[in-house]
């Protein structure tokens, strides 16, 4: 194995896993509540918008990125008491579009508070490069986003499988009035579930501060990518989700590594390039068409956890 | 007289569940073949497999002599299989007439046509129109149908599947929900269509099917143990000690 | 006629209105280029109505099918190629292409998965045309000149191109109207309201479905050409998947199941964007809110309303009378 291909494989399952912290959320609140949320990608980016902010102002990137995740809960939390709570029992057209205000409010509010141009995101500390290979360098940082997503699969996948409120989780997507029935405040576990999602996604946007770009709109990508997670690895599943952002964030992360060369076997160096660069972008959306096309309810879909 | 419908061995299962097990049957043409059955036995489930809408693990569903396991459940509805709900199963944005209009559209000609106004073509609605007559709604034509009383609803229903001009029609409990009074509207009216129809019939309501069915099948969790005409039914040791204790046979 | 003339008053008002404008002496470039951009969306947003009040599908990609329209415009400029009768057509049918195969995917689910679905093919386009450096990627490509007809520049003027506009928008309302009327909308009707009863009739709803997609597609590939023309400019950024989200927003506006109300709720949005931007930078902060708020309490959509304060009226007059 060449060392740039260990690169591009290490940075996919990064991008993946990044992914699977945004997917996570959005597919466990559809799951439960039937609630589409085209806002969750904002949630993310204000995750690294406060982590980067809190940082700079602490002086510790470690500081801001805890600092950074209380705040994602609440403001989740509030965002959920605001707006979305009224939206649970409309149809998701209506959740869409509502949503999509919510978006259309943060990205300007983020544009107002801290401009247009990139934020300055303070360097995670104590961490260097190790040697992957002999004159091969691999930031550690990026290796821990990697430990981070998977930590937090584990946990995921423990809570929902293994505890008391993993099961009314998994009970109230199947059948809510049920659930209501046993006594549990429905509304509070929805209440709950949201902002834990929330404070996912900021987790992840705070993680990926120091190593993408922290700009408005910079959500906006990356919930179109969760979308196409959980719809590959079918509505609702946390297994599906994981399995599935780690493809795509292979797929993408490679695709655009290595089309363009293939693609120079049979075209021009001009040609290849931009053809390549352009199906590079266009490979998710054919992965999950071509899915799609064998398994319409995703590769995990009706089957629950 | 070669049968009209004819299931082989069907078999289901959800899981462990085994909620269809070899059922064999026959429904003759113009005969009314009701199947009766404590709740849970499977009745349900048996008509889904008939109208396409389930899938068998086992056995064979043959329509007019031709294998139509294989088929969904539109394909089996362009066959002649015209099927009712439990659960009533109209256009409630539509008006009676449309409801049924779309009906006579359906085995009518293409639905691919664009421009002309399909409340107007007179073809699909006078059809339509004398549906809802044989079934005694002709004066509620022009209502919207989700504003129709529950058992107007199911008399909607009715016509809706005379329209499609089936040569077999599957009703689902089409006395669920009614009153005593349209209860004998309906059971009069079934009675006015036994020759002109073959229909498969499952019902709750016993005074009703003995007082309609030509033959009379017992399923009994998933398994059929008894078929014959409603005096062999009524006598039959086992059939009496599956209803022990419910005395709808008396 | 009188019959027609009853009902559908409040829309040919609404046409009649836009052909008023210049008459009544609005005739400046900037007023009537406003006007364009919204009867152009008015289009897209109509062929979308189409899609959402009539078959009860979402989508949320339906501003690539626009984009695809504008960008063959484009391309054609880019190989010389002006001409209407090649321009256009091939603008409709490339639209009208990407909705067939994209919906042959995306029918083959329902609810929020087609909302996604639509969602990520609108933004493949996206990324696809923003990589397309001969056409300028993210920077867009600007036309050497508006599409002609036979050599004559009719789309050149502002009077004509917004006549022709309104003229398209006021066809492809009457033409969504008569499908929804006929034997194919009735279908679509009804599947959209009871599957099952369809299907349980003999009809599966996927080809209805798959049609009205590549119907509504090859009209919004039209508004993509009239957009460009408008424009004489195209980037990704007009089929970026927030603005298949403002076409759906006009929907939703204007009222679901009301055809017209597309149009007026593409107005209404074209210049309440136009207003607050005038007033405030960062007028999206008010915009995000207002629009939350129309969801949750304008039901009925703007189409809606003049029935709602009528209902009201003489609810309010009854209640004098006693």
């Amino acid at each position: 194995m060449s060392g740039l291909f260990l690169v591009q494989l290490l940075n996919g399952v990064q991008l993946g896993v990044l992914l699977f912290l945004v997917a996570a959320g959005l597919t466990l609140v559809f799951g439960v509540m039937h609630f589409i949320n085209l806002a969750h990608g904002v949630q993310y980016m204000l995750g690294a918008y406060l982590a980067a902010s809190l940082g700079i102002w602490t002086g510790s990137f470690w500081l801001g990125l805890l600092l950074a995740l209380p705040l994602s809960l609440a403001a989740g939390l509030l965002l959920e008491f605001l707006v979305f709570r009224h939206l649970y029992d409309r149809d998701h057209l209506s959740q869409v579009l509502a949503t999509f205000g919510v978006i259309l409010f943060l990205d300007e509010a983020v544009r107002a508070l801290w401009g247009s141009a990139p934020l300055p995101v303070p360097q995670p500390e104590g961490l260097g490069s190790i040697v992957l290979m002999p004159g091969l360098l691999y930031p550690v940082y990026r290796l821990v986003i990697i430990g981070a997503g998977l930590g937090v699969g584990l946990l995921l996948w423990l809570l929902v499988e293994r505890t008391r409120m993993g099961m009314l989780v998994r009970a109230g997507a199947s059948n809510a009035p049920m659930v209501s029935a046993l006594g549990v405040d429905i509304r509070r576990l929805f209440t709950i579930v949201f902002g834990f999602g929330a404070m996912l996604a900021g987790f992840g946007g705070a993680l990926a501060g120091p190593v993408f770009a922290v700009v408005p709109r910079m959500g906006d990508t990356v919930l179109i990518l969760a979308f196409v997670v959980i719809v590959i690895g079918g509505i609702g599943s946390i297994r599906g989700a994981f399995l599935a952002a780690l493809l795509v964030g292979l797929v993408d992360t490679l695709g655009k590594a290595m089309l363009p060369d293939l693609l120079r076997l049979v075209l021009d160096a001009a040609p290849a390039r931009q053809a390549g660069a352009a199906l590079a972008s266009m490979l998710v959306y054919l992965l999950m068409a071509g899915i799609l096309a064998f398994r319409p309810a995703g590769l995990f879909g009706g089957v629950r956890a | 007289m070669a049968p009209l419908l004819e299931l082989r061995g069907l078999s289901k299962s959800f899981g462990a569940l085994a909620v269809t097990r070899g059922v064999s049957l026959a429904v003759a043409p113009g005969e009314i073949h009701a199947v009766i059955g404590p709740n849970g036995a499977g009745k349900t489930t048996l008509i889904h497999q008939i109208s396409g809408t389930l899938r068998p693990d086992a056995g064979q569903v043959l329509f007019r002599g031709q294998d139509v396991t294989a088929l969904d459940l539109p394909a089996r509805a362009r066959l002649g299989l015209a099927r009712s709900f439990q659960i009533t199963c109209i256009i409630p944005g539509f008006t009676a007439l449309a409801n049924v209009a779309l009906a006579v559209q359906a085995r009518s000609g293409s639905s691919f046509r664009f421009f002309r106004r399909a409340e107007a073509e007179e073809a699909l609605n006078a059809p339509a129109r004398a549906a809802l007559e044989r079934v005694g709604l002709g004066h509620r034509a022009g209502a919207v149908a989700g504003t129709l009383s529950h058992g107007e609803k199911r008399q909607l229903e009715l016509a809706i599947a005379l329209a499609s001009a089936p040569s077999l029609l599957l009703l689902d409990e089409p006395l669920a929900g009614a009153g005593p009074e349209e209860t004998a509207r309906l059971v009069a009216l079934l009675r006015a269509l036994r020759g002109d129809y073959a229909i498969l019939l499952v019902e709750h309501d016993m005074q009703a099917v003995f007082a309609l069915a030509d033959r009379i099948s017992v399923l009994v969790y998933g398994q059929l143990i008894a078929s014959g005409t409603p005096e062999e039914i009524r006598a039959h040791p086992e059939v009496r000690a599956a209803y022990l204790g419910e005395d709808e046979l008396a | 006629m009188t019959a027609l003339l009853r009902r559908q008053a409040l829309p040919l008002a609404l046409l009649l209105a836009l052909a008023l404008v210049p008459v009544l002496g609005v005739q400046d470039g900037f007023s009537l280029g406003l006007l364009a951009r919204a009867m152009i969306l008015g289009i897209a947003a109509t062929s979308l109505s189409l899609l959402v009040g009539g078959a009860g599908l979402a989508s949320l990609g339906h501003a690539a099918a626009l984009g695809i329209g504008a960008y063959a415009v484009a391309t054609l400029d880019l190989l010389g190629i002006t001409e209407g009768a090649v321009v256009f057509p091939a603008a409709i049918l490339a639209a009208a292409l990407y909705a067939l195969l994209t919906g042959l995917v995306s029918l083959r689910t329902g609810g929020v998965h087609f909302i996604m679905i639509t969602l990520a093919f609108g933004q493949m386009v996206y990324f696809a045309t923003s990589s397309l450096s001969a056409l300028g990627g993210d920077d867009g490509y600007t036309l050497y000149g508006r599409t002609e007809f036979l050599g004559a520049r009719l789309l050149e003027g502002r009077l004509p191109f917004h006549y022709l506009c309104l003229g398209l928008a006021a066809a492809t309302w009457l033409f969504c109207s008569m499908l929804l009327e006929s034997r194919f909308g009735r279908v679509l009707r009804a599947a959209k309201e009871e599957p099952m009863r369809v299907r349980a009739l003999g009809l599966s709803p996927y080809p209805y479905r798959l049609v009205a997609m590549t119907i509504a597609g090859a009209l919004a590939g039209l508004a993509g050409a009239l957009m460009a023309n408008a424009m004489e400019f195209v980037s990704p950024a007009i089929l970026s998947w927030p603005r298949s989200a403002d076409l759906l927003f006009m929907v939703i506006l204007g009222g679901v199941g009301h055809l017209h109300g597309a149009l007026l709720g593409a107005l209404a949005l074209v210049l309440a964007e136009e207003v607050l931007s005038h007033l405030w930078d960062h007028w999206r902060l008010l915009f995000g809110p207002l629009l939350i708020l129309a969801v949750i309490f304008l039901r009925g959509g703007l189409a809606g309303l003049p029935a709602l304060l009528a209902q009201k009226l003489v609810q309010t007059l009854d209640r004098r009378a006693r």
